[in-house]
Protein backbone atom coordinates (compact mmCIF):
# COMPACT_ATOMS: atom_id res chain seq x y z
CA UNK A 1 0.00 0.00 0.00
CA UNK A 2 2.77 2.41 0.93
CA UNK A 3 4.76 1.65 -2.21
CA UNK A 4 1.56 2.19 -4.14
CA UNK A 5 1.25 5.69 -2.68
CA UNK A 6 4.88 6.49 -3.45
CA UNK A 7 4.40 5.47 -7.06
CA UNK A 8 1.11 7.37 -7.22
CA UNK A 9 2.82 10.53 -6.00
CA UNK A 10 5.50 10.15 -8.64
CA UNK A 11 2.88 9.55 -11.35
CA UNK A 12 0.91 12.62 -10.39
CA UNK A 13 4.10 14.65 -10.02
CA UNK A 14 5.31 13.65 -13.47
CA UNK A 15 2.44 15.63 -15.05
CA UNK A 16 3.80 18.75 -13.45
CA UNK A 17 7.52 18.30 -14.16
CA UNK A 18 6.87 18.12 -17.89
CA UNK A 19 4.81 20.38 -20.13
CA UNK A 20 1.95 17.89 -20.44
CA UNK A 21 0.18 18.82 -17.23
CA UNK A 22 0.31 22.56 -17.78
CA UNK A 23 -0.71 22.35 -21.43
CA UNK A 24 -3.64 20.07 -20.63
CA UNK A 25 -4.84 22.27 -17.77
CA UNK A 26 -4.56 25.41 -19.93
CA UNK A 27 -6.55 23.82 -22.74
CA UNK A 28 -9.22 22.65 -20.29
CA UNK A 29 -9.36 26.04 -18.62
CA UNK A 30 -9.82 27.69 -22.01
CA UNK A 31 -12.61 25.31 -23.04
CA UNK A 32 -14.41 25.66 -19.70
CA UNK A 33 -14.14 29.44 -19.90
CA UNK A 34 -15.43 29.45 -23.45
CA UNK A 35 -18.36 27.27 -22.40
CA UNK A 36 -19.30 29.61 -19.59
CA UNK A 37 -19.05 32.74 -21.68
CA UNK A 38 -21.41 31.12 -24.18
CA UNK A 39 -23.82 30.14 -21.42
CA UNK A 40 -23.90 33.55 -19.84
CA UNK A 41 -24.54 35.19 -23.18
CA UNK A 42 -27.38 32.76 -23.82
CA UNK A 43 -28.82 33.52 -20.41
CA UNK A 44 -28.79 37.23 -21.20
CA UNK A 45 -31.02 36.65 -24.20
CA UNK A 46 -33.77 34.62 -22.61
CA UNK A 47 -34.46 33.11 -19.19
CA UNK A 48 -33.91 29.37 -18.94
CA UNK A 49 -35.41 27.10 -16.34
CA UNK A 50 -32.49 24.64 -16.16
CA UNK A 51 -29.65 25.27 -13.75
CA UNK A 52 -26.30 26.50 -15.00
CA UNK A 53 -24.69 23.17 -14.15
CA UNK A 54 -27.07 21.26 -16.37
CA UNK A 55 -26.59 23.74 -19.18
CA UNK A 56 -22.83 23.34 -19.10
CA UNK A 57 -23.05 19.57 -19.46
CA UNK A 58 -25.24 19.96 -22.50
CA UNK A 59 -22.64 22.13 -24.21
CA UNK A 60 -20.15 20.45 -26.48
CA UNK A 61 -17.21 21.86 -24.49
CA UNK A 62 -17.64 19.33 -21.71
CA UNK A 63 -17.64 16.36 -24.07
CA UNK A 64 -14.79 17.79 -26.10
CA UNK A 65 -12.67 17.86 -22.95
CA UNK A 66 -13.66 14.39 -21.96
CA UNK A 67 -13.14 12.74 -25.31
CA UNK A 68 -10.07 14.67 -26.47
CA UNK A 69 -8.16 15.46 -23.31
CA UNK A 70 -8.41 12.18 -21.42
CA UNK A 71 -6.37 10.27 -24.07
CA UNK A 72 -3.73 13.00 -23.72
CA UNK A 73 -3.58 12.37 -19.98
CA UNK A 74 -3.43 8.63 -20.27
CA UNK A 75 -1.19 8.23 -23.32
CA UNK A 76 2.03 8.51 -21.36
CA UNK A 77 1.34 6.25 -18.40
CA UNK A 78 2.64 3.01 -19.84
CA UNK A 79 3.82 3.95 -23.32
CA UNK A 80 6.45 6.33 -21.98
CA UNK A 81 7.88 3.81 -19.54
CA UNK A 82 7.96 1.22 -22.26
CA UNK A 83 9.73 3.42 -24.78
CA UNK A 84 12.32 4.66 -22.28
CA UNK A 85 12.84 1.21 -20.78
CA UNK A 86 12.09 2.35 -17.25
CA UNK A 87 9.31 -0.24 -17.12
CA UNK A 88 12.09 -2.76 -16.55
CA UNK A 89 13.43 -0.95 -13.50
CA UNK A 90 9.87 -0.52 -12.26
CA UNK A 91 8.87 -4.16 -12.60
CA UNK A 92 12.07 -5.40 -10.97
CA UNK A 93 11.40 -3.43 -7.78
CA UNK A 94 9.50 -5.26 -5.06
CA UNK A 95 6.09 -4.11 -6.22
CA UNK A 96 3.29 -6.22 -7.62
CA UNK A 97 1.72 -5.72 -11.04
CA UNK A 98 -1.59 -4.90 -9.37
CA UNK A 99 0.08 -2.10 -7.43
CA UNK A 100 1.67 -0.74 -10.59
CA UNK A 101 -1.62 -0.63 -12.49
CA UNK A 102 -3.51 0.77 -9.49
CA UNK A 103 -0.95 3.51 -8.84
CA UNK A 104 -0.81 4.55 -12.47
CA UNK A 105 -4.57 4.60 -12.84
CA UNK A 106 -5.10 6.54 -9.61
CA UNK A 107 -2.32 8.97 -10.52
CA UNK A 108 -4.05 9.79 -13.81
CA UNK A 109 -7.40 10.01 -12.05
CA UNK A 110 -5.98 12.40 -9.47
CA UNK A 111 -4.64 14.63 -12.22
CA UNK A 112 -8.03 14.46 -13.93
CA UNK A 113 -9.77 15.50 -10.72
CA UNK A 114 -7.40 18.44 -10.31
CA UNK A 115 -7.92 19.39 -13.94
CA UNK A 116 -11.67 19.84 -13.34
CA UNK A 117 -11.32 22.05 -10.27
CA UNK A 118 -11.56 25.28 -12.30
CA UNK A 119 -15.06 24.19 -13.31
CA UNK A 120 -16.15 24.29 -9.67
CA UNK A 121 -14.69 27.76 -9.40
CA UNK A 122 -16.58 28.90 -12.51
CA UNK A 123 -19.81 27.53 -11.09
CA UNK A 124 -19.26 29.30 -7.79
CA UNK A 125 -18.55 32.59 -9.58
CA UNK A 126 -21.77 32.29 -11.55
CA UNK A 127 -23.71 31.45 -8.42
CA UNK A 128 -22.18 34.46 -6.69
CA UNK A 129 -23.56 36.88 -9.27
CA UNK A 130 -27.00 35.34 -9.23
CA UNK A 131 -29.88 37.22 -7.69
CA UNK A 132 -29.93 36.75 -3.93
CA UNK A 133 -33.36 35.16 -3.89
CA UNK A 134 -32.13 32.13 -5.87
CA UNK A 135 -30.68 29.64 -3.47
CA UNK A 136 -27.37 28.11 -4.42
CA UNK A 137 -27.63 24.34 -4.64
CA UNK A 138 -24.20 23.06 -3.62
CA UNK A 139 -25.55 19.51 -3.63
CA UNK A 140 -26.11 19.70 -7.37
CA UNK A 141 -22.61 21.03 -7.96
CA UNK A 142 -21.10 18.25 -5.87
CA UNK A 143 -23.17 15.58 -7.54
CA UNK A 144 -22.12 16.92 -10.94
CA UNK A 145 -18.47 16.81 -9.89
CA UNK A 146 -18.97 13.25 -8.64
CA UNK A 147 -20.46 12.41 -12.04
CA UNK A 148 -17.42 13.88 -13.75
CA UNK A 149 -15.12 11.75 -11.60
CA UNK A 150 -17.17 8.59 -12.22
CA UNK A 151 -17.21 9.10 -15.95
CA UNK A 152 -13.49 9.88 -15.72
CA UNK A 153 -12.89 6.51 -14.05
CA UNK A 154 -14.33 4.85 -17.12
CA UNK A 155 -12.44 6.96 -19.67
CA UNK A 156 -9.13 6.80 -17.82
CA UNK A 157 -9.35 3.02 -17.41
CA UNK A 158 -9.91 2.77 -21.17
CA UNK A 159 -6.97 5.13 -21.72
CA UNK A 160 -4.75 3.02 -19.44
CA UNK A 161 -5.48 0.00 -21.57
CA UNK A 162 -4.76 1.97 -24.74
CA UNK A 163 -1.43 3.08 -23.30
CA UNK A 164 -0.32 -0.39 -22.27
CA UNK A 165 -0.98 -1.64 -25.80
CA UNK A 166 1.57 0.60 -27.39
CA UNK A 167 5.20 1.56 -27.03
CA UNK A 168 4.63 4.89 -28.70
CA UNK A 169 2.84 7.73 -26.95
CA UNK A 170 1.21 9.05 -30.11
CA UNK A 171 -0.29 5.71 -31.08
CA UNK A 172 -1.36 5.25 -27.45
CA UNK A 173 -3.19 8.58 -27.71
CA UNK A 174 -4.84 7.55 -30.97
CA UNK A 175 -5.98 4.18 -29.59
CA UNK A 176 -7.22 5.99 -26.47
CA UNK A 177 -9.12 8.47 -28.61
CA UNK A 178 -10.75 5.61 -30.50
CA UNK A 179 -11.84 4.04 -27.21
CA UNK A 180 -13.18 7.37 -25.93
CA UNK A 181 -15.16 8.06 -29.11
CA UNK A 182 -16.51 4.53 -29.03
CA UNK A 183 -17.69 4.88 -25.43
CA UNK A 184 -19.18 8.29 -26.15
CA UNK A 185 -21.12 7.19 -29.23
CA UNK A 186 -22.34 3.94 -27.67
CA UNK A 187 -25.35 5.68 -26.14
CA UNK A 188 -26.31 7.24 -29.48
CA UNK A 189 -26.98 3.77 -30.86
CA UNK A 190 -30.23 3.75 -28.86
CA UNK A 191 -31.46 6.65 -31.03
CA UNK A 192 -30.55 5.00 -34.31
CA UNK A 193 -33.11 3.30 -36.50
CA UNK A 194 -32.63 -0.46 -36.05
CA UNK A 195 -32.60 -0.20 -32.28
CA UNK A 196 -35.56 2.13 -31.79
CA UNK A 197 -37.39 -0.15 -29.43
CA UNK A 198 -37.10 -3.43 -27.62
CA UNK A 199 -34.42 -4.70 -25.29
CA UNK A 200 -31.47 -3.64 -27.47
CA UNK A 201 -32.56 -0.06 -27.34
CA UNK A 202 -32.86 -0.27 -23.59
CA UNK A 203 -29.38 -1.77 -23.26
CA UNK A 204 -27.87 1.05 -25.27
CA UNK A 205 -29.91 3.59 -23.34
CA UNK A 206 -28.18 2.36 -20.18
CA UNK A 207 -24.89 3.29 -21.79
CA UNK A 208 -25.98 6.77 -22.77
CA UNK A 209 -23.36 8.92 -21.09
CA UNK A 210 -25.11 12.18 -21.96
CA UNK A 211 -28.29 11.18 -20.16
CA UNK A 212 -26.25 9.97 -17.21
CA UNK A 213 -24.42 13.22 -16.75
CA UNK A 214 -27.67 15.18 -17.05
CA UNK A 215 -28.99 13.14 -14.14
CA UNK A 216 -25.89 13.90 -12.11
CA UNK A 217 -26.26 17.60 -12.87
CA UNK A 218 -29.85 17.45 -11.59
CA UNK A 219 -28.50 15.97 -8.40
CA UNK A 220 -29.75 12.48 -9.15
CA UNK A 221 -27.23 9.75 -8.40
CA UNK A 222 -28.62 6.68 -10.09
CA UNK A 223 -26.82 3.44 -9.23
CA UNK A 224 -27.20 1.99 -12.73
CA UNK A 225 -24.70 4.29 -14.47
CA UNK A 226 -22.41 4.03 -11.44
CA UNK A 227 -22.40 0.24 -11.79
CA UNK A 228 -21.87 0.60 -15.54
CA UNK A 229 -18.85 2.91 -15.12
CA UNK A 230 -17.22 0.94 -12.35
CA UNK A 231 -17.69 -2.45 -13.97
CA UNK A 232 -16.52 -1.31 -17.42
CA UNK A 233 -13.54 0.44 -15.83
CA UNK A 234 -12.77 -2.75 -13.91
CA UNK A 235 -12.85 -4.66 -17.18
CA UNK A 236 -10.38 -2.26 -18.82
CA UNK A 237 -8.09 -2.26 -15.79
CA UNK A 238 -8.15 -6.02 -15.69
CA UNK A 239 -7.16 -6.13 -19.35
CA UNK A 240 -4.37 -3.66 -18.55
CA UNK A 241 -3.16 -5.86 -15.72
CA UNK A 242 -3.18 -8.93 -17.94
CA UNK A 243 -1.15 -7.11 -20.56
CA UNK A 244 1.39 -5.99 -17.96
CA UNK A 245 1.69 -9.52 -16.63
CA UNK A 246 1.96 -10.87 -20.13
CA UNK A 247 5.29 -9.13 -20.75
CA UNK A 248 6.99 -11.86 -18.75
CA UNK A 249 6.07 -14.47 -21.31
CA UNK A 250 7.11 -12.70 -24.45
CA UNK B 1 32.36 -18.86 1.04
CA UNK B 2 30.76 -22.11 2.12
CA UNK B 3 27.43 -20.41 2.80
CA UNK B 4 24.38 -21.10 0.69
CA UNK B 5 24.78 -20.04 -2.93
CA UNK B 6 23.17 -16.71 -3.77
CA UNK B 7 22.22 -17.73 -7.30
CA UNK B 8 21.24 -21.25 -8.19
CA UNK B 9 19.86 -22.10 -11.59
CA UNK B 10 19.08 -25.52 -12.95
CA UNK B 11 18.26 -26.41 -16.55
CA UNK B 12 16.98 -22.93 -17.29
CA UNK B 13 15.53 -22.63 -20.77
CA UNK B 14 13.87 -19.67 -22.44
CA UNK B 15 12.43 -19.59 -25.90
CA UNK B 16 11.21 -16.55 -27.80
CA UNK B 17 8.67 -17.55 -30.42
CA UNK B 18 10.60 -20.56 -31.61
CA UNK B 19 14.11 -19.17 -31.11
CA UNK B 20 15.98 -20.55 -28.13
CA UNK B 21 17.50 -17.67 -26.19
CA UNK B 22 19.02 -19.71 -23.40
CA UNK B 23 19.31 -23.45 -23.49
CA UNK B 24 19.46 -25.59 -20.36
CA UNK B 25 21.64 -23.30 -18.31
CA UNK B 26 22.76 -24.42 -14.85
CA UNK B 27 25.14 -22.49 -12.67
CA UNK B 28 25.61 -21.31 -9.12
CA UNK B 29 27.12 -18.18 -7.71
CA UNK B 30 28.41 -18.18 -4.15
CA UNK B 31 28.09 -15.28 -1.75
CA UNK B 32 30.67 -12.56 -2.29
CA UNK B 33 31.67 -13.64 -5.77
CA UNK B 34 32.03 -11.27 -8.68
CA UNK B 35 30.90 -13.23 -11.70
CA UNK B 36 31.11 -12.06 -15.26
CA UNK B 37 28.76 -13.26 -17.95
CA UNK B 38 30.70 -13.07 -21.12
CA UNK B 39 29.51 -13.65 -24.61
CA UNK B 40 28.85 -12.17 -28.00
CA UNK B 41 25.64 -10.26 -28.68
CA UNK B 42 22.61 -12.52 -28.66
CA UNK B 43 24.31 -15.12 -26.47
CA UNK B 44 21.58 -14.93 -23.84
CA UNK B 45 23.28 -12.73 -21.25
CA UNK B 46 20.45 -10.22 -20.95
CA UNK B 47 17.82 -12.96 -20.97
CA UNK B 48 19.57 -14.77 -18.11
CA UNK B 49 19.74 -11.57 -16.10
CA UNK B 50 16.14 -10.69 -16.81
CA UNK B 51 15.01 -14.08 -15.57
CA UNK B 52 17.05 -13.71 -12.39
CA UNK B 53 15.57 -10.27 -11.77
CA UNK B 54 12.01 -11.58 -12.26
CA UNK B 55 11.42 -9.57 -15.42
CA UNK B 56 10.99 -12.63 -17.62
CA UNK B 57 9.66 -16.10 -16.99
CA UNK B 58 11.63 -19.10 -18.15
CA UNK B 59 9.99 -21.86 -20.15
CA UNK B 60 11.51 -24.56 -18.01
CA UNK B 61 14.03 -25.04 -15.25
CA UNK B 62 14.40 -23.39 -11.88
CA UNK B 63 16.21 -20.32 -10.63
CA UNK B 64 16.74 -19.32 -7.03
CA UNK B 65 18.13 -16.13 -5.60
CA UNK B 66 19.22 -16.26 -1.97
CA UNK B 67 17.15 -19.40 -1.58
CA UNK B 68 13.94 -17.87 -2.96
CA UNK B 69 12.38 -19.11 -6.14
CA UNK B 70 12.38 -16.49 -8.88
CA UNK B 71 9.03 -17.63 -10.28
CA UNK B 72 7.00 -18.31 -7.17
CA UNK B 73 8.51 -15.78 -4.72
CA UNK B 74 9.33 -12.79 -6.90
CA UNK B 75 8.67 -10.28 -4.13
CA UNK B 76 11.33 -11.79 -1.86
CA UNK B 77 13.76 -12.03 -4.76
CA UNK B 78 13.21 -8.47 -5.93
CA UNK B 79 13.88 -7.13 -2.45
CA UNK B 80 17.28 -8.78 -2.45
CA UNK B 81 18.57 -7.72 -5.84
CA UNK B 82 19.72 -4.49 -7.33
CA UNK B 83 19.31 -4.64 -11.07
CA UNK B 84 20.63 -2.24 -13.65
CA UNK B 85 19.19 -3.08 -17.06
CA UNK B 86 20.97 -2.71 -20.35
CA UNK B 87 21.25 0.91 -21.54
CA UNK B 88 20.46 2.07 -18.02
CA UNK B 89 16.93 3.46 -18.31
CA UNK B 90 16.26 6.37 -15.94
CA UNK B 91 13.50 8.88 -15.39
CA UNK B 92 15.34 11.66 -17.17
CA UNK B 93 12.97 14.38 -16.01
CA UNK B 94 13.83 13.88 -12.34
CA UNK B 95 16.68 15.26 -10.29
CA UNK B 96 19.38 12.86 -9.10
CA UNK B 97 18.61 12.95 -5.40
CA UNK B 98 14.87 13.01 -6.00
CA UNK B 99 15.10 9.99 -8.29
CA UNK B 100 17.26 7.99 -5.90
CA UNK B 101 14.94 8.78 -3.03
CA UNK B 102 11.91 7.76 -5.08
CA UNK B 103 13.61 4.49 -5.99
CA UNK B 104 14.70 3.83 -2.42
CA UNK B 105 11.16 4.36 -1.17
CA UNK B 106 9.78 2.17 -3.94
CA UNK B 107 12.16 -0.56 -2.85
CA UNK B 108 10.64 -0.48 0.59
CA UNK B 109 12.97 1.76 2.56
CA UNK B 110 11.44 4.03 5.15
CA UNK B 111 11.48 7.80 4.86
CA UNK B 112 14.40 8.38 7.22
CA UNK B 113 16.31 5.34 6.05
CA UNK B 114 15.96 6.22 2.38
CA UNK B 115 17.33 9.68 3.07
CA UNK B 116 20.33 8.20 4.84
CA UNK B 117 20.99 5.64 2.11
CA UNK B 118 20.67 8.21 -0.66
CA UNK B 119 23.28 10.35 1.08
CA UNK B 120 25.58 7.35 1.29
CA UNK B 121 25.04 6.46 -2.37
CA UNK B 122 25.57 10.01 -3.58
CA UNK B 123 28.85 10.02 -1.70
CA UNK B 124 29.92 6.52 -2.76
CA UNK B 125 29.08 6.95 -6.44
CA UNK B 126 30.65 10.39 -6.68
CA UNK B 127 27.42 12.19 -7.40
CA UNK B 128 27.64 14.97 -4.82
CA UNK B 129 28.39 17.66 -7.43
CA UNK B 130 25.37 16.78 -9.53
CA UNK B 131 22.93 15.60 -6.87
CA UNK B 132 20.47 18.42 -7.57
CA UNK B 133 20.68 18.39 -11.34
CA UNK B 134 18.18 16.89 -13.75
CA UNK B 135 19.28 13.43 -14.82
CA UNK B 136 18.60 14.07 -18.50
CA UNK B 137 21.14 16.92 -18.48
CA UNK B 138 23.99 14.81 -17.11
CA UNK B 139 26.76 13.15 -19.10
CA UNK B 140 26.48 9.46 -19.84
CA UNK B 141 29.12 8.62 -17.26
CA UNK B 142 27.18 10.38 -14.53
CA UNK B 143 23.94 8.77 -15.68
CA UNK B 144 25.62 5.40 -15.41
CA UNK B 145 26.60 6.21 -11.84
CA UNK B 146 23.03 7.21 -11.09
CA UNK B 147 21.95 3.80 -12.44
CA UNK B 148 24.51 2.08 -10.23
CA UNK B 149 23.45 4.13 -7.21
CA UNK B 150 19.86 3.09 -7.93
CA UNK B 151 20.84 -0.59 -8.08
CA UNK B 152 22.67 -0.24 -4.76
CA UNK B 153 20.42 2.07 -2.83
CA UNK B 154 18.56 -0.61 -0.87
CA UNK B 155 21.81 -2.40 -0.04
CA UNK B 156 20.92 -5.60 -1.91
CA UNK B 157 22.59 -8.94 -1.42
CA UNK B 158 23.01 -9.43 -5.14
CA UNK B 159 23.76 -6.82 -7.76
CA UNK B 160 22.97 -7.58 -11.39
CA UNK B 161 24.54 -5.23 -13.90
CA UNK B 162 23.80 -5.62 -17.58
CA UNK B 163 26.65 -4.14 -19.59
CA UNK B 164 27.53 -1.45 -17.06
CA UNK B 165 30.23 0.20 -19.15
CA UNK B 166 28.67 0.15 -22.60
CA UNK B 167 28.80 3.42 -24.50
CA UNK B 168 31.16 5.16 -22.09
CA UNK B 169 34.48 6.80 -22.89
CA UNK B 170 37.68 5.21 -21.51
CA UNK B 171 37.87 7.51 -18.49
CA UNK B 172 34.27 6.88 -17.59
CA UNK B 173 34.78 3.13 -18.06
CA UNK B 174 37.69 3.27 -15.66
CA UNK B 175 35.72 5.10 -13.01
CA UNK B 176 32.73 2.76 -13.31
CA UNK B 177 35.04 -0.25 -13.08
CA UNK B 178 36.68 1.24 -10.06
CA UNK B 179 33.27 1.68 -8.49
CA UNK B 180 32.39 -1.96 -9.19
CA UNK B 181 35.67 -3.06 -7.64
CA UNK B 182 34.95 -1.16 -4.46
CA UNK B 183 31.64 -3.01 -4.24
CA UNK B 184 33.23 -6.42 -4.58
CA UNK B 185 33.60 -8.07 -1.21
CA UNK B 186 30.60 -6.28 0.23
CA UNK B 187 28.14 -7.57 -2.35
CA UNK B 188 27.76 -10.44 -4.74
CA UNK B 189 27.89 -9.12 -8.27
CA UNK B 190 26.77 -10.63 -11.55
CA UNK B 191 27.72 -8.50 -14.50
CA UNK B 192 27.54 -9.03 -18.21
CA UNK B 193 29.79 -7.65 -20.85
CA UNK B 194 31.34 -8.48 -24.14
CA UNK B 195 34.50 -6.72 -23.14
CA UNK B 196 37.08 -9.31 -22.13
CA UNK B 197 39.46 -6.99 -20.35
CA UNK B 198 36.61 -5.91 -18.17
CA UNK B 199 35.89 -9.35 -16.75
CA UNK B 200 39.57 -10.02 -16.41
CA UNK B 201 39.92 -6.88 -14.31
CA UNK B 202 36.80 -7.04 -12.20
CA UNK B 203 35.60 -10.62 -11.92
CA UNK B 204 36.84 -13.59 -9.99
CA UNK B 205 34.81 -16.02 -12.06
CA UNK B 206 33.72 -16.05 -15.66
CA UNK B 207 30.82 -17.76 -17.35
CA UNK B 208 31.22 -17.84 -21.08
CA UNK B 209 27.92 -17.94 -22.92
CA UNK B 210 27.35 -18.44 -26.60
CA UNK B 211 24.12 -19.22 -28.39
CA UNK B 212 22.33 -19.82 -25.12
CA UNK B 213 24.75 -22.33 -23.66
CA UNK B 214 27.43 -22.08 -21.03
CA UNK B 215 30.67 -23.01 -22.74
CA UNK B 216 33.00 -22.52 -19.82
CA UNK B 217 32.79 -21.47 -16.20
CA UNK B 218 35.92 -20.84 -14.21
CA UNK B 219 38.25 -18.24 -12.80
CA UNK B 220 40.18 -16.20 -15.36
CA UNK B 221 43.38 -17.98 -14.23
CA UNK B 222 41.96 -21.46 -14.53
CA UNK B 223 40.54 -20.67 -17.92
CA UNK B 224 44.02 -19.65 -18.94
CA UNK B 225 45.33 -22.96 -17.69
CA UNK B 226 42.60 -24.94 -19.36
CA UNK B 227 43.22 -23.45 -22.72
CA UNK B 228 46.96 -23.05 -22.70
CA UNK B 229 47.34 -25.83 -20.16
CA UNK B 230 50.68 -24.46 -18.96
CA UNK B 231 52.01 -26.43 -21.84
CA UNK B 232 53.87 -23.79 -23.69
CA UNK B 233 56.95 -22.25 -22.20
CA UNK B 234 59.01 -19.45 -23.62
CA UNK B 235 62.67 -19.25 -22.71
CA UNK B 236 65.43 -16.99 -23.97
CA UNK B 237 68.79 -18.58 -23.36
CA UNK B 238 72.32 -17.73 -24.49
CA UNK B 239 73.83 -21.10 -25.33
CA UNK B 240 75.11 -23.07 -28.33
CA UNK B 241 72.06 -24.00 -30.33
CA UNK B 242 73.12 -27.62 -30.70
CA UNK B 243 73.37 -28.01 -26.93
CA UNK B 244 69.88 -26.70 -26.54
CA UNK B 245 68.54 -29.10 -29.16
CA UNK B 246 70.28 -31.95 -27.45
CA UNK B 247 68.82 -31.00 -24.08
CA UNK B 248 65.25 -30.71 -25.31
CA UNK B 249 65.48 -33.91 -27.34
CA UNK B 250 66.82 -35.87 -24.40
CA UNK B 251 64.11 -34.63 -22.00
CA UNK B 252 61.20 -37.02 -22.29
CA UNK B 253 58.70 -34.45 -20.99
CA UNK B 254 59.18 -32.31 -24.06
CA UNK B 255 56.70 -33.00 -26.76
CA UNK B 256 57.82 -30.43 -29.26
CA UNK B 257 60.15 -27.49 -29.38
CA UNK B 258 61.34 -24.71 -31.58
CA UNK B 259 64.57 -22.76 -31.28
CA UNK B 260 65.13 -19.47 -33.05
CA UNK B 261 68.27 -17.35 -32.72
CA UNK B 262 67.45 -13.74 -31.89
CA UNK B 263 69.40 -10.57 -31.15
CA UNK B 264 72.45 -10.50 -28.89
CA UNK B 265 73.28 -14.17 -29.26
CA UNK B 266 70.19 -15.26 -27.37
CA UNK B 267 68.05 -18.09 -28.61
CA UNK B 268 64.32 -18.01 -28.21
CA UNK B 269 62.92 -21.44 -27.35
CA UNK B 270 59.26 -22.31 -27.50
CA UNK B 271 58.73 -25.59 -25.71
CA UNK B 272 55.56 -27.63 -25.58
CA UNK B 273 55.50 -30.11 -22.74
CA UNK B 274 53.71 -33.40 -22.38
CA UNK B 275 50.82 -33.82 -19.94
CA UNK B 276 50.96 -30.19 -18.85
CA UNK B 277 54.23 -30.79 -17.04
CA UNK B 278 55.93 -27.63 -15.84
CA UNK B 279 59.39 -27.60 -17.38
CA UNK B 280 60.45 -24.24 -16.07
CA UNK B 281 62.42 -25.54 -13.13
CA UNK B 282 64.23 -28.16 -15.24
CA UNK B 283 65.23 -25.50 -17.76
CA UNK B 284 66.44 -23.20 -15.03
CA UNK B 285 68.50 -25.90 -13.33
CA UNK B 286 70.00 -27.03 -16.61
CA UNK B 287 70.93 -23.46 -17.48
CA UNK B 288 72.64 -22.91 -14.13
CA UNK B 289 74.48 -26.24 -14.34
CA UNK B 290 75.68 -25.60 -17.87
CA UNK B 291 76.51 -21.96 -17.28
CA UNK B 292 73.96 -20.72 -19.85
CA UNK B 293 72.64 -17.22 -19.54
CA UNK B 294 68.89 -17.15 -19.06
CA UNK B 295 67.01 -13.90 -19.55
CA UNK B 296 63.42 -15.00 -19.89
CA UNK B 297 61.53 -18.01 -18.69
CA UNK B 298 57.78 -17.83 -18.77
CA UNK B 299 54.59 -19.68 -19.52
CA UNK B 300 52.88 -18.50 -22.62
CA UNK B 301 49.78 -16.61 -21.46
CA UNK B 302 46.69 -16.37 -23.54
CA UNK B 303 44.61 -13.29 -23.36
CA UNK B 304 40.93 -13.74 -22.78
CA UNK B 305 40.46 -12.80 -26.39
CA UNK B 306 42.33 -15.95 -27.38
CA UNK B 307 40.39 -18.06 -24.91
CA UNK B 308 37.13 -16.74 -26.08
CA UNK B 309 38.02 -17.19 -29.70
CA UNK B 310 39.21 -20.74 -29.09
CA UNK B 311 36.16 -21.79 -27.13
CA UNK B 312 33.62 -20.39 -29.51
CA UNK B 313 35.52 -21.77 -32.48
CA UNK B 314 35.78 -25.26 -31.00
CA UNK B 315 32.07 -25.23 -30.42
CA UNK B 316 31.47 -24.40 -34.07
CA UNK B 317 33.81 -27.12 -35.28
CA UNK B 318 32.10 -29.75 -33.16
CA UNK B 319 28.83 -28.93 -34.80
Amino acid sequence: MRTCLILLRRELGSYFVSWTGYVVISVVLFLIGLGFVGLIEALNVEPITNSIVELFFESYNFWLILVLVVPLITMRIFAREKSSGTIETLITTPITDVQIVAAKFLGALAFYAIMWLPLLLCMLIVQYYMPADIETDYGKILSAYLGIILIGILFIAAGCFASVLSKNQISAAIIGLAFAIFLFTLGYLSYSAPFQNGIISEVFAYMNLIEHIKDFARGVIDTRPVVFYISTAALFLNLTLRTVQNHQWR
Amino acid sequence: MDEKPIIETANLTKRFSGRVAIDNISFTVAQGEVVGLLGPNGAGKTTTMRILSCYLMANSGTAKVAGFDVFSQPYEVKRRIGYMPENNPLHKDMRVREYLKFRARLKGLGWRESRKRVDVMVEQCGLSEVSNRIIGHLSKGYQQRVGLADALVHNPELIILDEPTIGLDPNQIRSVRHLIKTLAGKHTILLSTHNLTEVEMTCNRILILAEGKILAADTPDNLQKKISGERQIIAEIMAPISHLREFFESNNLVEDFDVVPIDGGYIRCLITSKDSADLRQAIYEKSVASGWKLRELTRKRYTLEDIFFKITRNEKEEE
